[in-house]
């Protein structure tokens, strides 16, 4: 490669305010490219599930105005990966729209590629009758039917479809992609430009989550890119990369920090160096990639598993505190003799008791304390919302009302805060796909749309 | 010998979700001194933190030192669903608790 690359990344995700100062100090510093992220599964399913998108259309578009004024009056290349969060096709489509109406406002002109993500689900069904679809971690394995449920199925792209892009089309002025792992366009930017894999995987693996590698926690950070190394830089003048806190980056939200998988292989980084060329800049290098074959793709899907109906309030008195336990198991049995579905399993029936396990659960050391109060929330779920409706009613007349051992109180067990005391809350999804699939061509297999504003 | 909690020793101790299936806690330190000691005391055991955490060993899907960082690291199968029914923390966010306490073999010219 001739020379540096300079990749800004103004915040790990699009849409939760990028820090204005700090974003045009980096747009000064004259970026190859203005690279973010808007994906993550971390909320939850039901992103994916009932195809929502992480923040309100109202933060994606000031994020994306101050973005696309950079892009436009400075000529840098913009790339948005994972639209919307879950990156469905329509999400893709509804980032772009928003991109055409700022720009008509405001007389930009941009060549756009758009790379969707949404996987046919025959093709789903197909792999999994050939043997190339397995778990990803700890995972249930894939049935036929959990294909069939779910609302949407995603894949996530690697490098190879922004690289095709970049290639094919050199004067496309932004990318949108649907659901990508986090720093494949970080990637394909340095792929590209004959960046050794190594490099540019770990230097995306950090730099996909903005300035959060530095001291304090911060948004915008410049990379710069070359053949073996790259140094990492926060934007914020009081924020710091050091080598512990760029080498920690790696430990978070991940398995481990010294193997990263990821579409097409793993980063390893057992050799990695981190060295420091001034207070506040790291430089890192001896990341190793090694390619997997075949090469596989993580799917993700969700679905739509029930519709919940809740209650929430507190307990005071000692005498039932101290046989909590037994008295909501008590409750339940009362509920699933009423309701068959709870005992079939159509519906579903969870106490939540804060002050006691409701944190931990069964991964709660902390076993035999006795609080002076308790919190209760109660949810129940079933395949439809009058029926999650009338179980969570009865369940809640019985924490009410329904008699214990030793009993002084015989006018209410439960203080209520809220009226009406239940409350429908809607649709419960579920992670139902979270699988990796062989695919045979990671360029070719994620969908390419040109278009302009 | 005497004991501290690792919660004066450690710079940073959480936990997060690795993964809609996996649950991962973080231990860094900022001392490289203190960071070799705790390390070499075994008081971070994949046994110990197993029955601290009341799991099966067999869940502990990754459990390491990482030294370019000064940390340890622990992966958890998660066996409930993350973001359906029944959740009891969406992120995982609130997992790490029990690792403050954890008494770490202590002598004085620490």
């Amino acid at each position: 490669m001739t020379k540096e690359l300079k990749i800004l990344t103004p915040i790990g995700m699009l849409g939760y305010g990028i820090p204005e100062a700090h974003f045009w100090r980096g747009v000064d510093r004259d970026p190859d490219a203005i690279i973010v992220d808007s994906g993550s599964t971390d909320p939850g399913p039901y992103l994916l599930g009932m195809s929502k998108t992480l923040v309100t259309p109202e933060a994606y578009r000031r994020d994306l105005s101050l973005m696309l004024r950079a892009a436009a009056e400075r000529k840098i290349r913009l790339m948005i990966s994972s639209a919307g969060g879950p990156g469905i096709d329509q999400h893709v489509d509804d980032m772009i729209e928003t991109i055409r109406d700022i720009s008509r406002s405001r007389s930009y002109h941009f060549r756009i590629a758009a790379i969707y993500a949404n996987v046919d689900r025959t093709i789903v069904h197909s792999r999994l009758d050939e043997g190339r679809i397995k778990g990803c971690g700890p995972v249930h394995s894939l049935t036929h039917e959990a294909i069939d449920k779910a609302t949407n199925i995603v894949a996530q792209m690697g490098a190879e479809p922004f690289a095709k892009v970049l290639r094919e089309r050199p004067d496309i002025d932004i990318i949108v992609s649907g659901r990508s792992y986090d720093p494949a366009p970080h990637a394909a930017l340095c792929m590209v430009n004959g960046v050794d894999p190594g490099v540019y995987w770990h230097m995306g693996k950090i730099v996909e989550c903005g300035a959060n590698c530095a001291e304090p926690k911060g948004r915008v950070i410049l990379a710069t890119v070359r053949k073996d190394s790259f140094d990492l830089e926060p934007m914020n003048p009081v924020e710091c990369c050091t080598p512990a806190s760029v080498a920690a980056h790696t430990l978070y939200e991940k398995t481990r920090p010294d193997l990263l998988p990821g579409p097409g292989g793993v980063l390893n980084l057992a050799g990695a160096r981190y060295e420091p060329l001034d207070d506040r800049r790291v430089r890192v290098s001896g990341g190793a990639f090694d390619p997997s074959n075949p090469y596989t793709v993580k799917l993700e899907g969700a679905a739509v598993i029930g519709h919940r109906t809740i209650f929430i309030g507190g307990i005071r008195d000692p005498i039932l505190i101290g046989q909590v336990d037994d008295f909501l198991a008590r409750v339940r049995q009362r509920a699933e003799a009423i309701f068959e579905q709870l005992g079939d399993g159509t519906a579903s029936l969870a106490f939540h008791v804060y002050g006691r396990n409701a944190v931990m659960g069964a991964l709660e050391p902390l076993k035999e304390v006795v609080p002076h109060e308790v919190g209760l929330l109660g949810e129940v779920t079933a395949p439809n919302q009058d029926l999650a409706n009338a179980i969570c009613s009865a369940v809640r007349i019985d924490v009410l009302h329904m008699p214990y051992p030793g009993q002084l109180a015989t006018s209410g067990n439960f203080a209520i805060p809220l009226n009406p005391p239940e409350n429908p809350i809607g649709p419960v999804c579920e992670f139902s796909i979270y699988h990796l699939m062989d695919i045979d061509a990671p360029a070719d297999f994620f969908p390419i749309r040109y278009t302009e504003t | 010998m005497n004991t501290v909690p690792l919660r004066k020793l450690a710079k940073v101790i959480r936990s997060k979700n690795s993964g809609p299936f996996e649950l991962t806690f973080d231990v860094i330190f900022d001392d490289q001194s203190v960071y070799e000691k705790v390390k070499a005391s075994g008081a971070l055991n994949r046994e110990g933190l197993a029955k601290t955490y009341n799991v099966d060993v067999s869940d502990v899907v990754a459990f390491m030192f990482f030294d370019p960082a000064l940390a340890f690291k622990m992966t958890l199968r998660r066996n409930w669903g993350q973001g359906t029914t029944a959740e009891r923390d969406t992120f995982g966010a609130q997992q790490y608790a029990p690792l403050l306490d954890v008494e770490v073999p202590f002598s004085s010219n620490w």
